[in-house]
């Protein structure tokens, strides 16, 4: 579409439209509105629906608006007596077949069909036959539907296609016998499915989880912003008497438009599962109820004496996606008592790198780039909606690359994908960034010579590299996965160095939702106080008092054997939680129960550095409280300065303040390799999508999914055939002194000597490091 | 874990490939699913005459498209047989000439001397009968197609003489 506008007269107004643009956008814009089921602004035109028909003057026949383009002096009415008959002969025809459920469905009161019927439709039906019935289909836990309800307007076909990138759903048959489905037996497995509720205009698919739960008119609706991953997708929540029944995606073209994650819209079904009710106490060994007052003055007496004699030896971590009034009040709480040890990396083993993990770029950029490697990086299933961005730059004609350990299934394809076991991809590194130097003419910097002297680049660091050089705007993006290596500091060294010579940008994709937020507010150690203790260095050292904020160790750590070992052996752990587990009742000495993000006012710093916040959508939960709040009062009751806030927002005026610019990633001085050889198997220890926090890993739909894939390991072919197993058998893996038994598959696109073991929610027993050594057993 | 989504997978013989490759040739290289109907053809020509969920999903992953777009041409299209079929398939356009020129008492007439109905095969597996739509033959209405061939002008008499010499 170019720049340039044609005038246009509709109803008598004249008005200006983009040339070349469809006549449904201009009124759209101008506030014109003409009905429409098939039409979606986000996807291609099928015109397919006729009700959005006009009449042109000098046109015989009416048009359909969103397949008119429009022409300069075009004379349109919409409301002329043709194109009202036109309409509602259209409309007419739709409901032929529509069945008159609306008082049993889901999409009642807000169902466009509905909506447009009451203005076009005809008082009673003129049809006598019977009307066609479609079966059932069963897409899975999350999409529910009514099949005799559809329209076939087609958009859940077409976001198939062209948004989800798999296109499962299709129009089988033909004329009368016309069917939306999947034709086989068959769930939905896109990570995006649960926008086709959204997008279909009737009530044939709506969500399963929600099904029969409230209407539309019962519920009020809040914003706020999605807490699963760096994205921050704009959400708004559908609550009614204090409890949120459901979550839909707010339009937001900066961030998410008008999509969301399936771990966005169903993961709200994990808020109030097994929350913990009450501070609680342990004494002599048994847990006890206590009231807020008496466990905010107990902690805070513990906390002053320990600190007083043994600043060094506590430690507070929180969790990656906490609030960033969260983490500044924490580490304001730590500094004043003398506390250096802060940190909320809680799933990386590499802490030498301090600078702020942030894309290095907007989202919206990321579908423009010509050339984007991502490295150790399962995009589409960790971070759907950077997705969504970089397959738009696949279909633009850019180059998309990978370099990681397992070959992951994108839903756009690969101009390269490089697979090599985790501790090569440092190699791999070094040969793209040497291919550079020879086509760039410069040079690498010495530390990247001695540390691989003579490399041979590999026929995909070529083309990787000539790609990257070639692109007028080139990404160099490290993935969740890649912070979580153990050579992340070094990864992120070379690809600074590959982002100079290619001239291309480099941005990390963090774990959590406020990584960037967190980094900005300094909850981690200082990188210039060499006594200050990283996560990594707690648990090496070991702490005597530890401040556990609302992560689950077992599930949300690096190396959950190790972590747990720290807190089991430390004398006084306090841990802020907002659900209930048999760990904490182990290690912890005090349990304070806080609230998710759907129950406080907070924010978040996306990846590109947007800070969104947002307010409570309902009470907080039992006995529950918002964070930052008791960290207040723990401020107070410690008579610290500076911690008389009168609500959230004078918390954020004082983090503002606090932080700095996001600059571009620097080279970080990192020029040592940690995983070098490995003897035995070597384990990916990606995270599974549904499994990334404490709240989804509650979300009882989303568990029944194929991608949540609880329960299993990945072996290269190889790797099985070596060790006698095929796909459906299980196996034994031993990590540390920890035996699993998990259900093979096997999977080509694993690297050899590989095993995916992720971290997900049924695993029998703790696992060790994300990246180790795993022995496995027939 | 989910376990609908696991489905039986069979390969397409080398010589029904080479023969999808002849008609993959005619079209410019990005664009092999434009041969998606010669290759249904093909393997169902292949398969007594009919398809399998498992031949389309072949025939999907040979030309690189989406399973469910192999799934939707070949539910449109009549001449795509996705039960068995009989040994000879009785199609009957019932279209509007032919109707007006008896394709009725056609109908009637086959449906009684096999105890079918349309869209049916005889228990022996020897004939099927099927309704179509207009086979563009209209000057000869009603018009009757057995396997390749276009049979013109049909009366119940003509088509007992013409399927006996068939037999
Ligand atoms: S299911 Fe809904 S979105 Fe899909 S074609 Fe039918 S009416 Fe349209
Ligand atoms: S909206 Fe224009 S034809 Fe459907
Ligand atoms: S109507 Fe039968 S051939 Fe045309």
């Amino acid at each position: 579409m170019s720049d340039e506008m044609v005038t246009i007269q509709v109803d008598g107004k004249s008005i200006q439209a983009a040339k070349g643009s469809m006549l449904i956008e201009a009124t759209d814009n101008a506030g014109i509105k003409i009905p429409r089921f098939c039409y979606h602004e986000k996807l291609s035109v099928a015109a397919n629906c006729r009700m959005c028909l006009v009449e042109v003057d000098k046109v015989p026949k009416p048009l359909p608006a969103c397949a008119t383009p429009v022409m300069d002096g075009m004379v349109v009415h919409t409301k002329s007596p043709r194109a009202i008959t036109a309409q509602k002969g259209t409309m007419e025809f739709l409901l032929i077949n529509h069945p008159l459920d609306c008082p049993i469905c889901d999409q009642g009161g807000e169902c466009e069909l509905q909506d447009v019927s009451l203005g076009y439709g005809g008082f009673d039906s003129r049809y006598v036959e019977t009307k066609r019935v479609v079966k059932q289909k069963d897409l899975g836990s999350l999409v529910a539907t009514d099949m005799t309800r559809c329209i076939h307007c087609t958009r859940c076909v077409r976001f198939g296609d062209e948004i989800a990138g798999s296109r499962e759903l299709g129009a089988t048959s033909r004329g009368e016998h016309t069917e939306i489905g999947t034709y086989i037996q068959k769930h939905l497995d896109s990570e995006l499915s649960g926008n086709v509720i959204d997008i279909c205009p009737v009530g044939a698919l709506t969500s399963k989880p929600f099904r029969y739960n409230a209407r539309a008119w019962e519920m009020s609706q809040k914003e706020t912003i999605a807490s699963h991953d760096c994205v921050g997708s704009n959400l708004s929540l559908h609550v009614r008497r204090n409890e949120v029944l459901r979550a839909v995606p707010k339009n937001n073209d900066a961030v998410n438009e008008c999509w969301i994650s399936d771990r966005d819209r169903f993961s709200y079904e994990g808020l109030t599962q097994s929350r913990l009710q009450e501070p609680m106490i342990k004494q002599d060994d048994k847990w006890v109820a206590v009231s807020w007052d008496e466990a905010l003055e107990f902690v805070a007496s513990e906390l002053l004496s320990r600190t007083k004699n043994d600043a060094a030896a506590t430690g507070m971590l929180m969790s990656p996606s906490s609030t960033i009034e969260e983490g500044f009040l924490l580490q304001k709480l730590a500094r004043a008592l003398g506390v250096e040890n802060v940190d909320y990396r809680l799933r990386q083993s590499d802490f030498s790198e301090t600078q702020t993990p942030w894309l290095g770029q907007s989202i919206a950029d990321l579908s423009v780039n010509n050339a984007t490697l991502l490295i150790e990086s399962n995009v589409r299933v960790d971070q759907p909606m950077l997705c969504h961005r970089v397959r738009q730059s696949a279909l633009g004609g850019g180059e998309v690359m990978s370099l990681s350990s397992v070959g992951y299934q994108m839903n756009f394809s690969m101009h390269e994908s490089c697979v090599v076991a985790p501790q090569r991809i440092t190699e791999e590194l070094a040969g793209i960034a040497k291919v550079l130097s020879n086509l760039s003419e410069g040079s690498v910097c010495d530390e990247l010579v001695s540390l691989y002297p003579g490399i041979e680049p590999s026929p995909s660091a070529i083309k990787i590299a000539k790609s990257l050089f070639d692109g007028a705007t080139s990404a160099v993006l490290l993935g969740s996965m890649a912070t979580s290596h153990p050579d992340y500091g070094l990864i992120q060294s070379l690809s600074v160095e590959i982002a100079r010579l290619a001239g291309a940008n480099v941005g990390v994709i963090s774990h959590g939702a406020n990584s960037v937020g967190l980094n900005l507010m300094n909850m981690l150690p200082k990188k210039e106080l060499a006594s200050a203790k990283s996560f990594g260095d707690m648990q090496s050292e070991g702490m005597k008092n530890v401040v556990v904020y609302n992560f689950e160790p077992v599930y949300d750590t690096y190396d959950a054997q190790t972590c747990l070992a720290m807190l089991r052996s430390a004398e006084f752990v306090v841990e802020f939680a907002m659900f209930e587990n048999d760990a904490q009742k182990d290690y912890a000495n005090v349990l304070l129960p806080i609230t998710p993000n759907t129950e406080t006012s907070g924010t978040f710093v996306n990846c590109e550095g947007v800070w969104q916040s947002f307010t409570g959508a309902v009470k907080p939960f039992a006995n529950s409280r918002p964070g930052w709040k008791v960290l207040r009062v723990l401020g107070n009751l410690h008579n610290l300065e500076g911690f008389d806030y009168m609500d959230s927002s004078e918390v954020l005026a004082e983090c503002k303040a606090h932080a700095s610019e996001l600059a571009g990633i620097s080279a970080s001085g990192q020029w040592q390799r940690q995983l070098d050889s490995s003897a035995g198997v070597a384990r990916i220890g990606s995270v599974s999508p549904y499994a990334v926090d404490s709240v989804v890993r509650r979300a009882a739909a989303l568990q029944k999914t194929s991608l949540a894939e609880n329960g299993v390991v990945r072996l290269s072919p190889e790797l099985a055939s070596s060790l006698g197993v095929q796909s459906g058998q299980r196996v034994n893996i031993s990590q540390g002194d920890e035996t699993i038994e998990l259900s093979v598959v096997t999977d080509h696109s694993v690297a050899q000597d590989s095993a995916v073991v992720p971290s997900d929610v049924v695993v029998s027993g703790v696992l060790g490091s994300l990246y180790g050594e795993i022995a496995l057993q027939k | 874990m989910d376990s609908v989504n696991s489905h039986e997978k069979i390969e397409l013989s080398p010589s029904v490939c080479e023969e999808i490759d002849q008609w993959v040739a005619k079209y410019p290289v990005d664009q092999k699913q434009s041969a998606v109907m010669s290759a249904l053809r093909i393997v169902q020509d292949d398969h007594d005459g009919w398809l399998t969920t498992p031949h389309m999903d072949a025939i999907a992953d040979y030309l690189e498209m989406p399973a469910i777009a192999v799934y939707e041409v070949a539910s449109f299209y009549s001449m795509y047989e996705l039960k068995p079929v009989g040994k000879v398939k009785v199609c009957i356009c019932t279209n509007i000439s032919c109707m007006l020129n008896g394709s009725d008492q056609l109908v009637r007439h086959l449906e009684e001397k096999y105890s079918i109905k349309l869209g049916e095969m005889t228990e022996d597996g020897q004939y099927s009968l099927k309704e179509v739509e207009c086979l563009g033959a209209c000057g000869g209405a009603p018009v009757v197609q057995i396997d390749r061939q276009y049979y013109e002008n049909i009366t119940p008499e003509i088509i007992d003489s013409i399927l006996d010499k068939l037999d």
